[in-house]
């Protein structure tokens, strides 16, 4: 073992184990404290100890904290690289550690490895391989050997029923975002001065605001191993090391430019905050509304014809004309089945309920929409049918139904996608509930491709003009 | 100020971010995606965080880093993802790590589908994790106070050091209503037990680990002592027509928008009916429920749910008042006509109509 004097990154006493406390919580000959004491150093030779913040995991070294004088959060297990990515989007200039058992890592906690290392987090992962849960006293790891025998494995870990060692190391090589993947083991004083250097290799990088680097230090257990300390280093050398290439996987060389970061736009705060979540179509009043009674619309047709959009439209424009509005989607894989309905309610009181169970009003864009809908129509209400498609009459008597070919009419206007305005427009013109140059002020804000603008307001004006030559309209 | 039409979804990110939320970790679920979409969105263009995260048990870890290092945090998620968060909601009560997360509820159990339910109550409502813990519950029901109690949300989570929820459901979440975008902008402040990575904030640790079975008890006392000030403190309740009312429905989220229609149409037909409320669910509204039993009334908990919420009003009501629970399951949504026909037939058989 190499003796030296203790860091400067660690506590001079342990007040976190107990009051007065010199020693570690680690058992003899365990490789913890080894690592513990070459990380520490290279946090005062690269004199980073202040910003520093530690994760501990659950597992032995659990209580790191008890130990390094840094910033630290404990961890659930397994999910240390997620509760470092949330530090590292807060903290810029922190050096992030992540410190990991291998069932921490490997077991529980492989899908938040990997990701982590494959968004390139800039963080540095030292990953404690000894091939044991040492914690819970001694059962199989990710990362046992076939045939070593532990507490869930005894009569030895089996390939086929068990699964074998995992090489997270390769695992990680697979990824193209580490920046410096490296396997080391503590098995001898050679081994240890090479797993000095990868220690602070990896966090060198770190500071360099490189990118993700992953360590894997093979390490010694000789209590669960039932060995003694210097067997147990052996051990290491004539089982795992086979098992565990010692190598160096990857290493973008120091020197190299770091990383391109994307750039974040500049933080916006009060007024200009609020400026850009009210947006553009912000609802400003416009003139008071006409309606008569409450509305409970129905708007029914088939995806791409704009029932969800046509529903927006109409409760924005009851809002600008001063009503309150609700609207109410369908949503979720019934959508991409091509069945779309909206509710809209309008109303000058506060609305309860936004389901439509019994519409006043029915827009119904295609058949299926006109056979599912037409029987829940209020009596008096009012349905119109999108004659253009739909082949059938209303056969109701006590509703007043309305055939409007509102897929022609947008044909006509040169935007056949317009057809949900003719049906809005010729309800709102016919029932007087909001007024015809509402919708056409509203239709610059709320047209996303501009050069449907002009279509869509001569659109509206040959609705108006069918609902005339029709004798539909009172005026 | 203009009203904007928004989803109730899209209203939780504005609220967010008017109070000071700066980090989103998220995972797509429906019926709750339109509040990563909206994060994604409007935190990164106003140079905050959005990051979708690899899962829910990620995501909720990522708020444990983010908030342990001062930020104010969020997530939003749904049933079966708020469930894989539980964990991670443990360990934020354990570190008193304040955080926002938004559950939209949708219908279980398992897959269930993504119609609104109400049945994640007792999992958000009561903790459901591991441990003694709770978290401040807000249910909104219209977009626009998807926006306000957002908004609140951070300023209580740091307030009190806790996990503050939004429990909402499927229809509130997906409805556009006019929302009013004006109110006092908050921001977070520096937090003194909070890991900065530097020379001052070092000797912090944020952690839920206790060896000693007395230092966690005394935790586990200063938490509850906590929640005993959140209790007296934080109780939020709105009453309609309760005043001299024989039947009063007590009910959140949309089914209080129903059981609101409900009460008018009651009303017209000659039948003192009245709504309460909750706003905030844990704490619940406990004191006006035991107000509200001194008189000779008839209780009805109506909620999407097999009476999760019915078992804390009869708590309340301490067998004074009859309380009757109205339920429904699986998505199903109840008409205003069924539940004025049922309150009549339950009136009826209790003569009292």
């Amino acid at each position: 073992m190499i003796k030296h004097a203790k860091s400067k990154a660690l506590y001079d006493t342990f007040e976190r184990k107990g009051t007065g406390q010199k020693v570690s919580h680690y058992c003899p000959g365990c490789g913890h404290g080894t690592v513990h004491n070459l990380i520490a150093e290279a946090l005062v030779d690269l004199g980073i100890t202040d910003r520093t913040v530690f994760m501990s995991p659950v597992g032995c070294s659990v209580f790191a904290y008890y130990y390094f004088d840094v910033g630290n959060f404990q961890c659930a297990h397994g999910r240390a690289p997620a509760v470092a990515t949330g530090v590292r989007r807060v903290l810029e200039n922190a050096v992030v550690i992540s410190y990991q058992g291998d069932g921490d890592l490997a077991g529980i906690g492989t899908a938040e490895i990997l990701h982590a290392a494959n968004r390139g987090e800039n963080i540095t992962v030292f990953f404690v391989n000894n091939a044991i849960y040492g914690m819970t006293g001694g059962q199989m790891a990710p990362t046992t050997l076939v045939g070593q025998k532990t507490l869930t494995t005894p009569a030895g870990r089996s390939l086929t029923r068990d699964g074998g060692p995992i090489g997270m190391a390769e695992v990680m090589n697979a990824l193209k975002t580490p920046v410096y993947i490296e396997r080391v083991s503590l098995g001898t004083p050679q081994g240890v001065m090479k797993t000095r250097k990868a220690v602070k290799r990896g966090l060198s990088y770190q500071v360099e605001k490189r990118g993700f680097s992953f360590v894997e230090i093979l390490s010694p257990c000789p209590i669960n191993w039932k060995m003694d300390p210097g067997s147990s280093r052996k051990w290491i050398t004539e089982h795992l090391e086979p098992v565990f290439p010692v190598q160096k996987f990857r290493d973008v060389q120091s020197g190299t430019a770091a990383p391109e970061v994307p750039k974040q736009p500049k933080v916006l705060k009060g007024k200009a905050l609020l400026k850009m979540l009210q947006g553009e179509s912000a609802i400003t009043e416009l003139t008071e509304s006409a309606m008569k009674e409450d509305q409970f619309v129905k708007i029914a047709g088939f995806g791409g014809q704009g029932v969800l959009s046509a529903g927006m439209f109409l409760a924005k424009g009851a809002i600008a004309e001063g009503l309150n509005a609700s609207w109410l989607p369908s949503y979720g894989p019934e959508m991409r089945g091509g069945k779309a309905y909206a509710s809209v309610i309008l109303s000058r009181k506060q609305i309860g309920s936004p389901v439509v169970e019994k519409p006043n009003v029915l827009l119904a864009m295609n058949l299926p929409s006109l056979l599912a809908f037409e029987e829940d129509v209020q009596p008096g209400g009012v349905i119109l049918v999108n004659s253009s498609i739909i082949d059938r009459k209303v056969t109701r008597d006590d509703v007043t139904a309305l055939y409007v070919p509102a897929s022609d009419i947008a044909k006509s206007g040169g935007l056949i996608a317009a057809s949900n305005m003719v049906m809005l427009t010729v309800y709102l013109a016919y029932t007087g509930t909001l007024q015809v140059e509402t919708i056409k002020k509203m239709i610059p804000q709320n047209v996303k491709r501009k050069e449907h603008v002009e279509k869509n307001l001569a659109i509206v004006d040959a609705s108006i003009a069918y609902l005339k030559e029709q004798g539909l309209l009172k005026t | 100020m203009g009203k904007r039409l928004m989803k109730g979804n899209e209203a939780v990110v504005h609220g967010a971010l008017m109070g000071g939320a700066t980090h989103f970790f998220g995972y797509p679920i429906t019926p709750a995606s339109e509040i990563a979409h909206g994060a994604a969105q409007y935190f990164n263009g106003s140079g905050r965080f959005f990051l979708q995260a690899e899962s829910e048990v990620s995501a909720v870890n990522m708020l444990y880093g983010a908030a342990g290092a001062g930020a104010r945090v969020m997530t939003a998620s749904s049933g079966p993802g708020f469930a894989l968060m539980s964990e991670g909601l443990s360990y934020l009560a354990g570190a008193e790590l304040p955080a926002v997360l938004v559950d939209v509820q949708r219908a279980g159990p398992g897959l269930g589908n993504i119609w609104p339910e109400q049945s994640d109550y007792n999992m958000v409502v009561k903790g459901g994790g591991h441990g003694n813990y709770r978290n401040l519950v807000y249910a909104p029901y219209s977009a626009q106070e998807m926006c306000d109690f957002t908004r609140k949300a951070f300023d209580m989570a740091d307030r009190y050091r806790m996990t503050v929820c939004i429990l909402t459901d499927a229809y509130v979440g997906q409805m556009m209503e006019p929302v009013e975008l004006s109110g006092e902008m908050t921001e977070g402040e520096k937090k003194p037990w909070a890991v900065y990575g530097d020379g001052e904030s070092k000797k912090n640790l944020i952690t839920s680990i206790f060896m000693d079975p007395v230092l966690l008890e005394q935790h586990n006392r200063h938490l509850q002592e906590k929640y005993s000030r959140v209790e007296q403190e934080c109780v939020e309740y709105e009453e309609y027509w309760t005043q001299e009312a024989d039947f009063i429905f007590v009910a959140y989220g949309i089914t209080a928008r129903i059981c609101m229609s409900a009460v008018d149409q009651l009303r017209s037909r000659g039948i003192q009916a009245g709504l309460l409320r909750p706003k905030t669910l844990y704490p619940f509204p406990v004191k006006q429920i035991r107000k509200l039993c001194s008189r000779n009334i008839t209780l009805a908990a109506a909620e999407l749910s097999n009476g999760m919420m019915a078992d804390d009003v009869r708590l309340a009501a301490e067998g004074k008042v009859p309380v009757l629970h109205y339920g429904w399951l699986g998505g199903v949504i109840p008409t205003v006509d069924e539940i004025t026909d049922r309150v009549v037939r339950d009136l009826e058989k209790g003569g009292k109509l």
